[in-house]
């Protein structure tokens, strides 16, 4: 379109394709503006927005606003930060300061943030610009974005099918171009997962590298705030901005943050790859699994070696996870009682506690009440030493099959998901069966380890299949360096989804 | 039926907000809320909006180990903190962070003791534990709750910081749970952690059996003051059902500080379930031994052992010693008081600690106010007993001095101008009311029978002198005359 671009021989229509990096180094050589990039993103973004439904609050006028702020400062020779002025959609549970911040839930609709989360200040210290909140599972509640209160986001591979959850509208919009980077949370498996479904880099950091600080909570000892990226030196990127101690949150940690990007290159001779059979079982897909399995060939054949390990714990981690998730989800959303902020019911005529049981079941969605319910038995006078406290118990035997596994290797791989992304509706009606799918992820969050999901290939329907490598604690430097080792090898990872309709 | 030998069991839950400290429990917001305009001492922390999280105060925990160690608790060198799950509208977040000593939690401290002495007995009142735990908010009401046509929240006490204080139930009666919480008071105000003169400072809940029923536990006694009143009345309560063959159900009882009495407000089947767990958005509290050390060493004087000291350095009475010591503020001034004169020994430190203990406490007493309320100068008390011991005034007039000096008035002053106005010659007045007496034989009569009776005597005597005798001084020497006649 402009001049500018045309003459380095980029049409800025098509700079939504480019890495972040690239346009980064583009911006620095002045061979691009922002004004372009974020034309070039949100032109895009209408053309693609009705059929993905990726975001629930777009952000244009503020962050073309600000881009042209940050554009007259570079012509100006001021300093910019090292974000750049590039974009970054943010999940709508994590809040920013005057923006609407609902998780995707009834129950806050109107909710405006009055502050910011400290994810949020140090991205906007590094003059990010948030372009608006993705769509997700309410709560975060979900493998496949359908329980969203606004309506679910549609897979760019296939829009018949659900492009993972909770963070899908986070890992849609990274895969069809909308943004360059994206904020996640991971709970179970939030981040990862639709990053595997959506072919694109979705980066778990370790419980504690990044703080939760206005993260609306879920489930409080397993969330952590993640990235969602097109590759992974932008997932490297993003962490290094967001990771470090805050003083607002006591569970995050002063261990030094690392130089990620500067890492990604280091040699990955001689690093031990760990292999744990129970990640290759009965669930996991063939075709999946026959990925996964090439990957790791790949990875030996730049000269790492494997390492067979167990985490003979496995088959116990998704009734582990969920009783534990939906235990503290109970007592984290208990705070949402329509009496200071959100929906409040008109329709109560008893007590205060007639007008809070109204709120409440008027307000969260099936998927949320069902949690809350389980949740509440399972910490039940006579019930919480069967459940609760038997499922701390397993955690922490899970927590020691991955402290043995790491006495041996330097990561473990396996697939992110048994399977590639479902039909919409495929699952919602059987929450068991949907529940069953985060068993390869959310052992990783019950330990608090880290972990990175990047595409490795595509099933027979040309969808991705996601490849997961899990780091021992606070070592994202290891994985971050495999998985770049990988995706470069690989080189699938420019390839754009089609956004057609899947036949079958 | 009355010989019916009632053993009554009494454990006591006290709950005091560390008004010393400058900032919440979780937050940064200012702890000083009271008298500001409601909710404006509030942040996203306090009023737990989405996606807040607490950060301890360390000095509240070191508050905690300076009580633990003044109590003698044994300290937990770690510990989580819990969430107690229960929906209020002043409870923001639909939990309260506290301590929890089951379920795998743990106290901040187990254990300790406090002495008493009732009755010149001295007994030892265990003490189960203590703990840390948030304030919720509070409701405020136009008029009672009952009228009032709406419910308004006030979120500026959300998030101070209390602690606990669980007794054994081994506390027999009203008057040991009140010297109970007259020693914790004192320990606490010499340790500096809260002002529990400031209103809402203190929360009482009292559980009360009598021994082979049930217990009840009655909620919401909001002073020191009414703890003694609210457990008679209870204690009378149980007394008359079990006299009266009703059986007796555990349940919560709710005092009524207006109409004295104790409501219930629900029996054991609708106990609520708290569901406590971890609070996992603190990590868990360590407290080192040199943590423990340290606030072991700035910890000040206790009262108990600042009674011994009294009684080797002024040779006070154990008894004397240790009522002095008990407000912090009359000990300072004793203290104070008694070193102004080098020439005073023995004699006078005990007569330092009488009028300190009798008249001045008395005096007090009456006006509800206490001494730092007062202007009342240590040395204008020095002068005092140097007047007496030199004959300048006598005794009776020097108690007729009281209300002045309270004032800040010196003895000089006062006795300047009262020496004008007012006749207080005691050798004058003991004449006038010999007259009097000997010549109203039928209001001395009346005197038998009447305490009011002496009024009129006193009057009789300000109509002769015009108005000038000092009235307490008379009302004095007329008891004198009339004790001596057996009268009253």
């Amino acid at each position: 379109m402009t001049n500018l671009s045309e003459k380095s021989g980029y049409n800025s229509m098509e700079l939504y394709k480019l890495m972040g990096y690239e346009l980064r180094d583009k911006l620095k050589r002045k061979e691009i503006t922002l004004d372009a990039i974020y034309q070039s993103l949100f032109e895009r973004i209408h053309a693609t927005e009705d059929l993905l439904h990726s975001f629930v609050h777009l952000a244009e006028e503020t962050a073309i606003n600000k881009a042209r702020e940050y554009q007259s400062n570079l012509k100006e020779g001021k300093k910019i930060g090292a974000f750049h002025g590039l974009p970054f959609a943010n999940k709508d549970l994590i809040s920013i300061k005057n923006v609407p911040t609902t998780c995707c839930s009834k129950i806050l609709k109107g909710f405006l943030p009055p502050y910011n989360a400290t994810v949020i200040d140090r991205l906007y210290k590094a003059d990010a610009i948030s372009i608006g909140n993705t769509n997700m599972d309410e709560f975060a509640m979900g493998s496949s974005t359908e329980n969203s209160c606004y309506g679910p986001t549609y897979n760019p591979w296939d829009l018949s099918r659900v492009p993972g959850g909770s963070s899908g509208g986070a890992a849609s919009s990274v895969a069809a171009g909308q943004t360059v980077f994206a904020l996640g949370s991971d709970t179970g498996g939030s981040v990862r997962c639709p990053a595997s479904f959506c072919g694109v880099v979705g980066l778990k950091p370790t419980y504690g590298r990044v703080s939760r600080y206005g993260l609306i909570a879920f489930a409080n000892s397993l969330d952590q705030i993640g990235c969602i990226t097109k590759c992974v030196y932008d997932a490297a990127f993003m962490l290094e901005i967001i990771a470090g101690k805050d003083p607002l949150d006591s569970t995050s940690s002063n261990i030094k943050v690392d130089k990620y990007t500067e890492g990604l290159n280091e040699s990955i001779v001689n690093k031990i790859i760990g292999i744990p059979e129970e990640f290759f079982g009965e669930g996991v897909n063939k075709e999946v699994k026959n990925s996964v399995l090439k990957a790791i060939d790949t990875i030996e054949s730049l000269g790492a070696k494997s390492v067979e390990v167990s985490i003979p714990h496995l088959e116990y981690t998704v009734a582990t996870y969920y009783l534990i998730c939906m235990s503290e989800a109970s007592s984290n959303l208990a705070r949402f009682d329509g009496l200071r902020y959100g929906y409040a019911s008109e329709s109560f005529e008893g007590d205060v506690y007639d007008f809070i049981k109204r709120t409440r079941s008027e307000g969260f969605g099936d998927e949320v009440r069902r949690r809350i319910f389980l949740g509440t038995y399972t910490l039940s006078a006579g019930y919480y030493d069967m459940y609760y406290i038997k499922a701390l118990k397993t955690r922490a035997l899970i927590k020691k099959d991955f402290n043995k596994a790491f006495k041996k290797c330097d990561c473990i791989v396996s697939p992110t998901m048994p399977i590639t992304a479902f039909k919409l509706g495929e699952l919602l009606d059987d929450p068991i069966q949907m529940y069953t799918i985060d068993i390869l992820t959310c052992p990783v969050n019950l330990v608090g380890l880290p972990a990175i999901s990047l595409p490795c290939g595509f099933d027979s329907n040309g969808l991705p299949i996601g490849f997961q490598i899990i780091g021992d604690f606070f070592d994202e430097k290891t994985i971050l360096s495999i998985a770049y080792h990988l995706e470069q090898e690989l080189n699938i990872y420019r390839k754009m989804p089609t956004l057609k309709r899947g036949i079958m | 039926m009355d010989g019916q030998d009632f053993k009554i069991i009494i454990g006591l839950e006290v709950h005091i907000q560390l008004t010393n400290l400058q900032t919440k429990l979780f937050c940064s917001c200012s702890n000083d809320y009271r008298g500001a305009d409601p909710n404006t001492h509030i942040c996203p922390i306090c009023i737990s909006l989405p996606g807040s999280l607490p950060v301890v105060n360390k000095r509240a925990i070191e508050f905690a180990t300076r009580l633990g160690l003044a109590l003698n608790c044994k300290i937990n060198h770690k510990f989580w903190f819990y969430r107690k799950n229960y929906f209020y509208p002043d409870l923001p977040k639909g939990f309260q962070i506290s301590q929890y000593n089951k379920a795998g939690g743990k106290a901040f401290g187990d254990g300790g003791e406090i002495q008493i002495r009732l009755n010149n007995h001295k007994k030892v009142i265990q003490i189960n534990r203590i703990h840390l735990e948030e304030d919720p908010g509070r409701l405020v009401h136009k008029g009672s709750i009952a009228t009032s046509p709406y419910t308004l929240v006030d979120y500026n006490r959300s998030g101070v910081c209390l602690i606990e204080i669980v007794t054994e139930p081994v506390i027999k009666s009203p008057e040991e749970a009140r010297e109970f919480l007259k020693q914790l008071k004192s320990i606490i105000q010499y340790i500096g952690i809260s002002n529990l003169e400031l209103e809402g400072s203190v929360r009482v809940d009292a559980n009360i059996s009598i021994k082979g029923h049930e217990r009840s536990e009655v909620k919401n006694i909001n002073s020191f003051k009414e703890v003694e009143r609210a457990l008679r009345h209870e204690i009378v309560r149980q007394k008359n059902l079990i006299k009266r063959r009703k059986e007796l159900t555990q349940e919560t009882r709710h005092w009524d500080e207006k109409r004295r009495v104790t409501i219930s407000m629900r029996t054991k089947e609708f106990e609520a379930d708290y569901r406590y767990f971890p609070e996992q958005d603190l990590v868990p509290i360590v407290i080192k031994d040199e943590f423990i050390e340290r606030a072991k060493a700035t910890l000040p004087e206790l009262p108990n052992e600042r009674a011994i000291r009294l009684r080797r350095e002024y040779l006070l009475s154990e008894f004397d010693s240790e009522n002095l010591v008990i407000d912090k503020n009359i000990a300072d001034f004793y203290e104070q008081g008694v070193n102004i004169d080098p020439s005073f020994g023995l004699e006078e430190y005990k007569q330092y600690c009488n009028w300190l203990m009798n008249s001045i406490a008395g005096w007090l007493n009456d006006h509800n106010l206490n001494l730092e309320d007062t202007k009342l100068q240590p040395r204008h008390l020095v002068d005092l007993i140097n007047f007496i011991k030199d004959g300048k005034i006598t005794t009776k007039i020097a108690k007729s001095f009281i209300g002045d000096m309270m004032k800040g008035s010196s003895l000089t002053e006062i006795m300047k101008w009262k020496g004008k106005t007012r006749i207080s010659d005691e050798v004058l007045l003991q004449k006038y009311s010999k007259e009097i007496i000997n010549n109203n034989p039928k209001i001395v009569e009346d005197c038998r029978s009447n305490a009011r009776a002496i009024e009129a005597l006193i009057g009789k005597i300000m109509a002769k002198t015009k108005g000038q005798a000092d009235p307490e001084i008379t009302r004095e020497i007329l008891i004198d005359l009339l004790k001596k006649k057996s009268i009253i």
